[in-house]
């Protein structure tokens, strides 16, 4: 493991002025995928800014929304009793992410600033209509995950929170990899009073919605004739493009079916 | 740096590289070798210990991230002679054989345990997803959560 500065950011600013010292600085949230990276020498930065002292966690329910700051644990999204209420496939989202050592360290900010093309959070900020709330800007889910582990984050860029529209019902599926428990295909759908979205994640290098699935809506039986477009879908040695079709419309049918 | 934790109940002012593991310093300075370093992946689950009551990696976790919290490890769950009723189930039900998984595999449980007392099999083998063992097929370290279980939930153990 290559040897690095580490310092305890006290707020968000704080954060970010300790970001610009290096060009090699990384923000450590929960450090569940950053550190195993640091120590197979996948990942080498100068400087590890951990952010667990910056008064970034917390959950926060509105009227129409959930706001989850990004400092937040898995283990604390699946268990809070105000997100299961108002948005039960988003506590059922965050009991399946990895194990529960993973859950009682990972947060919220880390997994999306992370951008993993197999983590479960991108399908949920899309099917949820999303925003991401950085130091800087407000940037909408659609808008942020560009492709494989690609976001539109800039450099120091830092999320501060997560704000979720409160569906009117939603629900995950998951076809977890047995070994990794990252998603080989994760389906997250939600009804709002006028639309049924879906947010797809493990299929392709980046999440996605399933647009022509969502104005099929609820009650559809058979998704085989709706589109999709699978030119940028994974295709290794855990499961072929052709299967992850496959999964996506049997996982989609049941979160359908859930709503 | 210059840390402080608590572990297993005494408080000890460490010196440690920014980039040193938990793991590394439970047991290299401190010489606590119960916690054991089974992969170099974070998934195996061997070095699983409890910082501010909750299991956690402490291969995935800096020592300067714990600063100021409380860990425990295996060596601190017994009180005195006298085993924990997860390391006394484990026993009793022949739950290890080379036992190399097995301080993680009972860090686990006791949280598990901690946060649902009415566990069922299929939660406990949910909940041991996290700890990855290569001799018994599980068979006996699930029965010896379930029993830790009721020996933790019994009016006697409390």
């Amino acid at each position: 493991m290559n040897r690095f500065v580490y310092s305890k950011a006290t707020s968000p600013r704080d954060a970010v002025r300790s970001h610009g010292k290096s060009t090699k600085a990384k923000y450590l949230a929960g450090g569940q995928t950053l550190l195993p990276a640091i120590k197979q020498l996948l990942d080498a930065p100068e400087r590890l800014i951990d952010l667990s002292g910056a008064g970034l966690e917390g959950i926060d329910v509105g009227r129409k929304t959930i706001t989850i700051g990004a400092m937040t644990r898995h283990a604390d999204v699946a268990a809070s009793e105000q997100v299961r209420e108002a948005i039960p496939g988003l506590a059922d989202l965050a009991a399946q992410i990895g194990d529960a050592q993973v859950r009682n360290r990972g947060t919220i900010g880390g997994s999306v600033a992370n951008s993993d093309p197999a983590a479960d959070y991108p399908a949920a900020l899309l099917a949820l209509s999303a925003i991401v709330h950085t130091n800087a800007r407000k940037i909408l889910a659609e808008r942020f995950f560009l492709g494989l582990f690609k976001n539109a984050l800039k450099s120091g860029e830092l999320i501060t929170k997560i704000e979720f529209q409160i569906p009117t019902t939603s629900a995950y599926e998951k076809f977890p990899n047995p070994a990794s428990r990252y998603a080989i295909v994760g389906v997250f759908a939600a009804n709002f009073d006028q639309s049924t979205r879906i947010g797809v994640t493990g299929a392709a290098h980046s999440a996605f919605r399933w647009m022509e699935a969502e104005d099929h809506g609820r009650g559809i039986k058979n998704l085989s004739n709706v589109g999709l477009d699978q030119s940028t879908f994974n295709n290794d040695i855990y499961a072929s493009a052709t299967y992850r079709a496959h999964l996506l419309r049997v996982l989609t049918l049941r979160a359908l079916g859930r709503l | 740096m210059q840390i402080q934790l608590t572990v297993n109940n005494t408080v000890h002012r460490l010196d440690v590289p920014d980039s040193a593991l938990l793991v590394e310093v439970l047991r290299g300075q401190l010489g606590l070798t119960g916690t054991h370093i089974g992969c170099d992946t974070s998934q195996c689950g061997a070095c699983v210990v409890h910082v501010d009551g909750r299991s956690v990696k402490s291969c995935t976790m800096l020592a300067a991230q714990a600063d100021g919290q409380e860990v425990i490890t295996i060596e601190g769950l017994a009180a005195g002679e006298a085993l924990h009723p997860m390391q006394d189930a484990f026993r009793n039900c022949h739950g290890l054989q080379c036992g190399f998984c097995t301080p993680g595999m009972i860090m686990s449980a006791v949280e598990l345990v901690q946060r649902s007392p009415g566990l069922t099999e299929a939660e406990v083998r949910k909940g041991l997803e996290g700890n990855i063992c290569r001799c018994t097929g599980y068979q006996n370290i699930v029965k010896a959560v379930l029993e830790g279980a009721s020996g933790m939930n019994a009016p006697a153990a409390s």
